[in-house]
């Protein structure tokens, strides 16, 4: 039987040995970039030369001043707004997975399928969807009668950013839905028999029963919502590259394309740090309302 | 309540049927052309059914052009390393900060939940200067490295799984003699099986779906993966829609399969991770 020093002994070099490599991972990958993106911001980089030069605030004041960057970043609001919608349904739909109903395994399992499905082709797939020419959406308008709905959909500027919108909305509900429907599993069935009981119709009950009981999980959605708006990234860069000028670039395509298109890293960094302060103060906020709610 | 068929229950059939064509219309589409020929598809609409569901040449003329034998071997190898390293490595930091004090444990813990406020997209400016200075860049390491390390979310479900591992288990395999390590390799790692198998699940899922790291990290044509493969076959051939069809149902399917098998593992990921 290991004796109490040996013990520890043995506890303390138990402890270095299997954290040796996840630290040295989460430094290298995770702290060090972090910490290294916030030096790159103050720099002046092409990401190749040996040399850096200081450049102060200069890529911050840039990144304020820019007019491009806010017309990038205006274009997230509208996926927020889709964003919404998507969480509207989410719960809509949560809630009639969650009632009596046959077959709502099966439901449950299609819609959330869009999640799980790779990215790549999801943006392809849609791109068969809303392609002008041979697209099926275009082809179903021309068999109604509506031709002159039939626009050319990535090329609008004003349709863009709603068509990708909608292609987050499809990809994404399903996550919203099997959240919302864990968090009306656990709303006990009991207290809201008693409601129906006491005489409240079915939409009273989840009114002033079920919903008041699930708020925090629905704050949750949300913020997993207009976080995941902040970092739209995936279909603009495969689907339309930002275009047609620029009507479809976020604030992510245009920081990638910074710093890997125009190799301004020192720019792409600041932009990175910019978006990272936003996704904190989002979290912050978050944490607050919920800790208000906790009381 | 409405069990059958009342005019609620049609209604609620009929709202659900809705979304499901919503959500299936894309891929069928997909299926449908597909299978058709080059000529079958310009002559036909495309809601059109196909003559033979049994004409697969799209399919084998993608995966040779498409390399998609490649891409899936390459992928393959990715996860294998990554799962089993994560897994390891998962389960060893859980081990160690469920069941051990210790003066830094706080700051361990600390640094996993603030480099989760991080998105990992947003660091990859400067994720590449240290792939490029660890010599990983165009190798199928960068991919693996990446994704080796635990994330908050796994830390979260191996640790609330730990707590219900009943700590006089532990002592009893002291008593006998048994050292930690021998505890972990014998008792705790096989009753941690059930999150094992969810994470394995999820992270199959996120390796698969990726498309930043190997398109940024590993950009030789030999070492694409299932995503990649298929932006560059787009970039090739994006106007033969039928060969695309193929294409992206083929880059689809594998993992949709894998997700209807394993469904609960996945609805249990989701769930812990979310509302942790």
């Amino acid at each position: 039987m290991p004796g109490n020093l040996s013990y520890r002994q043995q506890k303390n070099l138990l402890i270095v040995l299997f954290l040796l490599v996840p630290l040295a991972l989460l430094a290298m990958f995770s702290l060090y970039p972090a910490f290294y993106l916030i030096y790159l911001s103050f720099m002046t980089w092409d990401g190749f030369s040996p040399e850096k030069t200081w450049a102060g605030l200069a890529n911050y004041k840039e990144v304020f001043h820019n007019r491009e960057i806010w017309a990038a970043f205006s274009h997230n609001f509208v996926y927020l707004g889709w964003g919404l919608f998507q969480n509207a349904l989410g719960l809509l739909f949560a809630l009639l997975l969650n009632s009596r109903m046959k077959g709502r395994n099966a439901y449950r399992v299609v819609l959330f399928m869009p999640y799980i499905m790779n990215g790549v082709a999801v943006a392809y797939m849609f791109n068969y969807v809303f392609n002008s020419e041979y697209g099926s959406l275009n082809t179903l308008l021309h068999g109604v009668g509506l031709d002159s709905w039939a626009i050319s959909w990535f090329g609008s500027p004003k349709f863009v950013n709603h068509v990708l919108g909608f292609i987050t909305l499809w990809k994404f509900m399903g996550l919203n839905m099997v959240i919302y429907l864990a968090a009306l599993q656990s709303v006990p069935s009991e207290i809201v028999e008693a409601a129906r009981i006491d005489g409240a119709s079915r939409a009273q009950a989840i009114l002033h029963v079920i919903l008041p009981n699930i708020t925090k999980v629905i704050e949750l959605n949300l913020f997993l919502t207009i976080i995941g708006t902040l970092e739209i990234f995936d279909l603009p860069f495969l689907l339309t590259d930002g275009g047609p000028l620029g009507a479809s670039e976020t604030f992510l395509t245009m920081t990638m394309s910074t710093a890997f298109k125009f190799n301004n890293f020192g720019m792409a960094s600041a932009m990175s740090i910019t978006l990272i302060a936003a996704v904190i103060v989002v979290l912050g906020i978050q944490r607050f309302v919920t800790r208000r709610w906790g009381e | 309540m409405s069990r059958g068929y009342g005019p609620i229950g049609l209604l609620k059939h009929a709202v659900a049927w809705i979304a499901v064509a919503i959500v299936v219309f894309p891929p069928y589409i997909l299926v449908l052309n597909a299978f058709k020929s080059k000529t079958e598809f310009s002559q036909t609409s495309v809601f059109k059914l196909p003559h033979s569901f049994l004409n697969f040449e799209n399919f084998s003329t993608v995966l040779h052009r498409a390399h998609l034998d490649r891409a899936y071997f390459n992928t393959l190898i990715i996860i294998v390393c990554a799962v089993i390293g994560n897994v390891a490595l998962g389960t060893m930091v859980a081990y160690v900060l469920g069941r051990f004090d210790f003066m830094l444990k706080k700051l361990v813990m600390g640094a996993y939940i603030a480099v989760s406020f991080v998105p990992t997209i947003t660091t990859q400016v400067a994720t590449f200067t240290v792939i490029h200075g660890l010599h990983l860049y165009n190798t199928r390491w960068a991919a693996i490295v990446l994704h080796l390390g635990t994330s908050v979310l796994q830390l979260f479900i191996y640790l609330q799984f730990l707590r219900n591992i009943p700590k006089e288990l532990d002592e009893a395999a002291m008593m006998e003699g048994a050292s930690l390590l021998r505890i972990y390799r014998t008792i705790i790692f096989p009753l941690l099986a059930p999150a094992t198998a969810t994470i394995v699940i999820i992270k199959t899922i996120d390796i698969y779906n990726d498309m930043f790291i190997p398109y940024l990290y590993m950009p030789a044509q030999k070492l694409a993966v299932v995503s990649t493969s298929l932006m560059n076959f787009s970039s090739e051939r994006s106007t033969e829609w039928e060969l695309m069809s193929a294409a992206i149902l083929m880059i689809m399917v594998p993992i949709v399969v894998l997700y209807l098998f394993f469904q609960r593992y996945v609805f249990a990921g989701i769930v812990n991770g979310a509302v942790k």
